[in-house]
């Protein structure tokens, strides 16, 4: 990469797409952004024209941003139809324009899946998510005084497996990724995050079949095994893990409980 | 709805569908494949084991099972693209780089699928239900497939028509059978690599296997 100083600035050709609500038709609309930083990041560059245009009275760009330090998720979008943009482990507040030339055409859209219903702009509603979750991504404790630290030993490589599954941010770049929508990715780093480690032990069973069934009752796709929502996942959450929620399915389905509620504790999403 | 149920229509359940009914297939692939090598070693051994085949009552209990096998994987294949094609009703208009996309070989399997369930019955209409030839080994009186065999694999167009299809079918088990290995949950990291690497070998030998009994044939016979 060819090394610039942050006072070349860069004029790229943008691409957006312009949705004015849920139901509205959308269409990628064509910007001329001039004096891009290559110290900025992407979405301080998305901020600039934000800037411009409402200088020019025009409706800014509608985008979810919150931390601006890759650990909240929100920064959805797709830039040259990569989630999170071209790099690799690194979500779209972290990316950074010294990546892009001067003169460059960047296409950004929103992640696409119909469980992601675009709300505007690049917006999309990914409270889905939350109804997973809901519907078993949890552990019960009893209350009281804090536990002894060391009253519970897990061995190191558990841990590890746990903590590798637990930095998974719900951001949803598996499914905007994954050309059947599924998200296999998102649920199998809940599941096992949980699975491996003894706190999580007591609703394990019920916790898999539960998630799973609210994956299924969402829009959500049937995995197919092409490992693209590995490659943009931003914190490398590793196929292994769907690996280990199939096996953890199976051993719930074996474990002898008769039936599962369906969709109880958590809203049932949209109509399947 | 009981758990059993409930399981079958999940789409985790369906991935298990997909992959045992895939094993049972791609075993079979395999052993036709090797059976047919005996093509190279002449009429008389390659008639033997296709009679000895075909003679033996559980011929047709084995038919029927791999029949509905191979349909039951087709038909859950299809309610999978069904499902997907509604929950992914755009792609984007650039296409993703390389680890953000997927291969070739896992994005046609509907395809190539397709292709190879085409081919299975046009196979059985040539050579199992086709124009039957006998000859007389030590007195018992067996089908000449091998001569069918030989007639077929001598028209060019039969020739490269069937090699194409053994690509395809190439493919579909390139991403198919390693992929058994995840869907079944068969994964570690100390031998995911191995378990690829099977996969794709596995296709491979099946597709180069098939493709050189005709070009052996068309040259040599
Ligand atoms: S698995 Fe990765 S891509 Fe999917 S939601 Fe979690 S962090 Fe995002
Ligand atoms: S804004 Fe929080 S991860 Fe990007």
């Amino acid at each position: 990469m060819k090394s610039k100083s942050s006072n070349t600035h860069m004029t790229l050709h943008l691409k957006v797409w312009r949705q004015k609500g849920p139901h509205a038709e959308g269409k990628l609309c064509d910007y001329e952004l001039e004096g891009v930083n290559p110290d900025m990041s992407f979405l301080e560059m998305l901020d600039i024209l934000n800037q411009k245009l409402i200088l020019k009275g025009e409706e800014p760009v509608a985008f979810e941003h919150d931390c601006r330090e890759g650990i909240c998720g929100s920064c959805s979008m797709v830039i040259d139809g990569n989630p999170h943009g071209p790099q690799k482990s690194t979500t779209a507040c972290q990316l950074h324009m010294r990546h892009y030339r001067d003169g460059q055409t960047i296409v950004i859209e929103p992640f696409r899946a119909k469980a992601f219903p675009v709300m505007k702009d690049l917006v999309v509603d990914r409270s889905a998510f939350d109804r997973v979750i809901q519907s078993g991504g949890y552990i019960s404790v009893n209350t009281g005084s804090s536990p002894d630290g060391n009253a519970l030993p897990i061995a190191k490589e558990k841990a590890d497996l746990a903590f590798d599954a637990a930095t998974c941010i719900g951001c949803g770049a598996c499914v905007a990724a994954c050309r059947n929508g599924a998200a296999m990715l998102f649920v199998s780093a809940k599941v096992s995050q949980l699975a491996l480690l003894p706190q999580g032990q007591a609703e394990r069973s019920e916790r898999v079949a539960k998630m799973v069934y609210q994956m299924d009752a969402e829009d959500f796709g049937a995995c197919t095994n092409m490992g693209s929502c590995a490659g943009a996942c931003p914190k490398d959450i590793s196929l292994e893990n769907i690996a280990r929620l199939n096996r953890e399915f199976m051993r719930s389905m074996v474990s002898g409980r008769k039936s599962y509620p369906r969709g109880d504790g958590a809203n049932e999403g949209s109509p399947a | 709805m009981s758990a059993n149920s409930s399981f079958l229509t999940s789409t985790i359940g369906k991935k298990y569908l997909m992959a045992l009914t895939a094993i049972v297939w791609s075993l079979f692939v395999m052993v036709h494949m090797i059976g047919n090598m005996l093509i190279v070693v002449g009429a008389e051994a390659y008639n033997n084991y296709s009679h000895a085949l075909t003679s033996n009552p559980m011929i047709y209990l084995i038919e029927a099972f791999l029949v509905a096998v191979l349909l039951f994987h087709a038909v859950t294949g299809l309610t999978l693209v069904v499902r997907n094609s509604r929950t992914k009703p755009k792609f984007y208009s650039v296409t993703p780089m390389r680890e953000k996309s997927a291969s070739i070989a896992s994005r046609t399997m509907i395809y190539t699928g397709t292709a190879t369930l085409a081919f299975v019955i046009w196979h059985l209409i040539t050579f199992k239900f086709g124009p039957t030839y006998f000859v007389t080994y030590n007195g018992v009186e067996m089908r000449d497939i091998y001569k069918l065999v030989i007639e077929k694999f001598h028209e060019p167009l039969y020739v490269a028509g069937y090699a194409v299809v053994m690509i395809l079918i190439g493919f579909h088990l390139f991403h198919g059978v390693q992929s058994i290995f995840q869907t079944l949950g068969i994964s570690h990291p100390r031998y995911n690599k191995f378990f690829k690497f099977f996969g794709y070998t596995y296709a491979v030998v099946v597709a180069a296997g098939f493709i050189s009994q005709p070009l052996f044939v068309f040259f040599a016979r």
